[in-house]
Order: C-alpha cells, then sequence, then structure tokens
C-alpha cells in the first residue's frame, strides 16, 4: 500500500509559518513527476486560512476538520485555542487518524511553548520535535 | 529597591500548583543568584533575566542545558519526554514565589524610566510587569485547556470573561476572582476584581510610588489570554482598596472595536 502524500505546517497568531515537514513518497522525492508541484503545497495551504478565519466563530471544537479543497487535495485544520493553526494537506481523507495525529503535535507543541525560552511565535527549530512529528505521522497518518 | 517584601518562611500555598511541574532548578538559580556568584557583567542580566522568566508558571521545565546543573537528584528528562498532566508535588511555597516576584520587580525597575513604563510601556523588549505577565498568559491558556477534558475553544464575550474569572484565576490563585462586572458607563468594558491578589501580598508599595500597582502582571496574563482567544483589548490594573480590602485590585478591560463589531454579528447570526 502506498503511504499518503501529506505536508504539514503549524501557523502561528500572526500567520507566520512556525514549522513545516512533508511525509509520504513526495518528502522522500520518489514522485518525480510531482516533484514541480511541491510549491503548490504552501499556496493551498495559505490560501486555506482564510477558511480557518471564518470557521473558528462558528464552533468552540478544536478540530476543524476539512475546511478546504483543492482538485485532489484536501486540507484540515486544527486551530488551539492560542490561535495557533495546524494545517495539514493529504490527499485521502481519514478524519480520525488526523484527529489524533493533531492532539500529538498539539501535546508536543505545548510542551516546547512550556520552555520559558521560546519565544511567542517565533520558529520552532527543535530537531527533537521534528523527530516526535514524523513519529506520529508514521503511527497515525 | 522601593519595594519591600517580607515572605514568611514556610508557608505552603497551592500557588501555581497545577501549572508546575518542580520548582528545585529554578530555586537552586535564585539562591545561586543571591549569594553574588553570577557577578560578571553579562551573567548577572542573563541570571537575572532568566530568574524573571523562571517565575512563570512554566518554569521548571527549563532545559538542564541551558543552566549548568540543578540540584535535582537524578537526571530530568527532556521537555518532550515530560508529562504535561503531571501536577502532584509540584506547589510551590508563597515565600519563594514572593522572592521571585521582587527580583522580578527589581529587574524591571532598573530598565524602566517610569512608573508606567514599570506597568505597562513595551519600552524595551519585556522589561514592564505586563509583559512578564504575557509571557506568562499566553502558556497558561494553552495549558490549562489541554488538561481539562473535553476543552473548548471561546469564541463569546462573556464565556471567555467566564474563563478568565474562573478556571484561570483558579488554576493560578487556587480561588475564582471575586467579580466580574460590567462597565456602567460603556459597554466595550469589563472589570474583574480580586479582593486580595496573592500577587501582590507581601508588597508594599512606598510612597512615593503610589501610583503603582503590581497587578499590572496579572493585566498581562488577562491580555494574553485575550489576545490568544482573539479579543484584542486594553487592560489596565487599579487599586481600588477599602478599608475592608485594602489590596483589593481591579482589572480592567476595555474590548477593541472589532471584537464588539464581531460579537454583535455572532447575536444576528444565531
Amino acid at each position: 500500500m502506498s503511504r499518503p502524500n501529506l505536508y504539514f505546517v503549524i501557523v502561528g497568531t500572526r500567520d507566520n509559518p512556525l514549522y513545516e515537514a512533508e511525509f509520504g513518497p513526495i518528502a522522500r522525492g520518489e514522485v518525480a513527476k510531482k516533484d514541480d508541484l511541491r510549491h503548490m503545497n504552501q499556496f493551498v495551504v495559505h490560501a486555506a486560512l482564510d477558511a480557518v478565519d471564518e470557521l473558528v466563530w462558528g464552533t468552540q471544537a478544536m478540530y476543524l476538520k476539512v475546511v478546504d479543497r483543492f482538485n485532489e487535495w484536501f486540507v484540515s485544520a486544527f486551530v488551539t485555542p492560542g490561535g495557533v493553526r495546524f494545517m495539514l494537506l493529504h490527499d485521502t481523507p481519514n478524519t480520525d487518524g488526523i484527529r489524533n495525529f493533531f492532539l500529538e503535535c498539539y501535546e508536543l507543541y505545548i510542551k516546547v511553548l512550556m520552555n520559558p525560552f521560546t519565544e511567542i511565535n517565533a520558529p520552532i527549530v527543535s530537531g527533537a520535535f521534528d523527530q516526535r512529528v514524523r513519529a506520529h505521522a508514521r503511527k497515525w497518518l | 529597591m522601593g519595594t519591600v517584601v517580607a515572605p514568611p518562611a514556610g508557608r505552603v500555598v497551592h500557588f501555581l500548583q497545577r501549572t508546575m511541574w518542580s520548582y528545585s532548578s529554578s530555586l537552586w538559580a535564585y539562591h545561586r543568584n543571591a549569594a553574588g556568584q553570577l557577578s560578571s557583567g553579562n551573567t548577572t542580566v542573563r541570571g537575572t533575566r532568566l530568574l524573571a522568566e523562571l517565575c512563570l508558571p512554566d518554569f521548571a521545565l527549563l532545559s538542564n542545558a541551558r543552566m549548568s546543573r540543578p540540584m535535582t537528584v537524578g537526571k530530568r528528562p527532556p521537555i518532550l519526554d515530560r508529562n504535561l498532566n503531571k501536577t502532584r508535588g509540584s506547589e510551590v511555597s508563597l515565600s519563594a514565589f514572593a522572592f521571585l516576584f521582587s527580583e522580578m520587580l527589581q529587574y524591571s525597575q532598573k530598565r524602566v524610566s517610569g512608573i508606567q513604563d514599570l506597568e505597562k510601556k513595551r519600552v524595551c523588549a519585556g522589561a514592564a510587569l505586563s509583559d512578564l505577565g504575557y509571557r506568562v498568559g499566553v502558556r497558561m491558556l494553552e495549558l490549562i485547556l489541554f488538561r481539562e477534558r473535553n476543552a473548548k475553544r471561546e469564541t463569546r464575550v462573556l464565556g471567555v470573561l467566564y474563563f478568565i474569572n474562573t478556571t484561570v484565576w483558579k488554576s493560578l490563585f487556587g480561588k475564582p476572582a471575586d467579580s466580574l462586572e460590567k462597565g456602567t458607563d460603556n459597554d466595550d468594558e469589563y472589570m474583574i476584581s480580586d479582593n486580595d491578589p496573592l500577587i501582590t501580598k507581601y508588597i508594599s508599595v512606598p510612597r512615593e510610588m503610589s501610583s503603582l500597582n503590581c497587578g499590572a502582571f496579572i493585566a498581562g496574563i488577562v491580555e494574553a489570554v485575550l489576545d490568544g482567544c482573539q479579543f484584542p483589548a486594553r487592560i489596565t490594573a487599579h487599586s481600588t482598596g477599602s478599608e475592608q480590602f485594602p489590596s483589593r485590585t481591579t482589572i480592567l478591560i476595555k474590548f477593541d472595536k472589532s471584537v464588539m463589531l464581531r460579537e454583535k454579528a455572532l447575536d444576528a447570526g444565531r
């Protein structure tokens, strides 16, 4: 079974990216043909932020499920109480797996935030964080 | 220093108990600093700055790598391995907190030019009391809701105010705030009052600085929580002491216009 292609990004309160990662064949460069579309990931996710901004006021849930679509791509979003948005671009629907993945990432994000040296809205460069996120992506997605 | 702090020995309160993981490393930093061991120019600033930051409810999470060696027995796990829900045995004594807070005041005071700056103005990055509070608030918001079962994001003005009044206050000070009122003159003003704020318990403000209210720290926390929930507001702390409650402090919240407009739109949409 082929692994789905995924693009994950954490967006800060000022619409600035804090962390981004790609999983699946695209990330390993196995899909040479699609390589030229990689830059589209950022466009699609960025466009979906508008949809998120509208949706957040209609619900109190943190997990917003699929917020936007672009061709065969879905964008799922998760909003923390502090206004940080987790966005995931994926090409296969998988609501529960993504929910769990977001929750795990949320916990990791809080742990990073708890470090008093962490500046608010600063990019997360921790290697350990990156490893954990990738491990959770393998587990849930 | 103008601020006098006289903490009683060994009095344990549940201050920040749910948010603190352990405090030994920061206490260690405090004592080290107090002993004047961090004396070379740059280190002192760093040490004091550290201390101010340590007052954050999350201070215990300070990674071991950044400070040489804390007093804890055994090795502490890396941040990402620690349990976010562990709250038992993580209380800190009020006296220890009072020491830290007095140190923070001194840190701020050295870096600002007047009382207003000390309370509010973002003159030099992060030195004012409300800035320090802001750093606490941002983390508190995420942490409190993470620990709560079926947590919800607040989308309405009253909801978020009630959340601050009860949940945030309880997890910070062990009790809800004493009152939450709506301003009589303006629709966009709300007031949260505490009859005897824990933060200023052992602080007596000298006469020449009588306009200073250390509740500015709490105001910073409130501001961060509101900002996080996307309710931008102007927040100030005022002394409203009476004979019965001399240290009563009121946090005045004036919401941004955009918030009131959105609230109206949401009301209409119901």
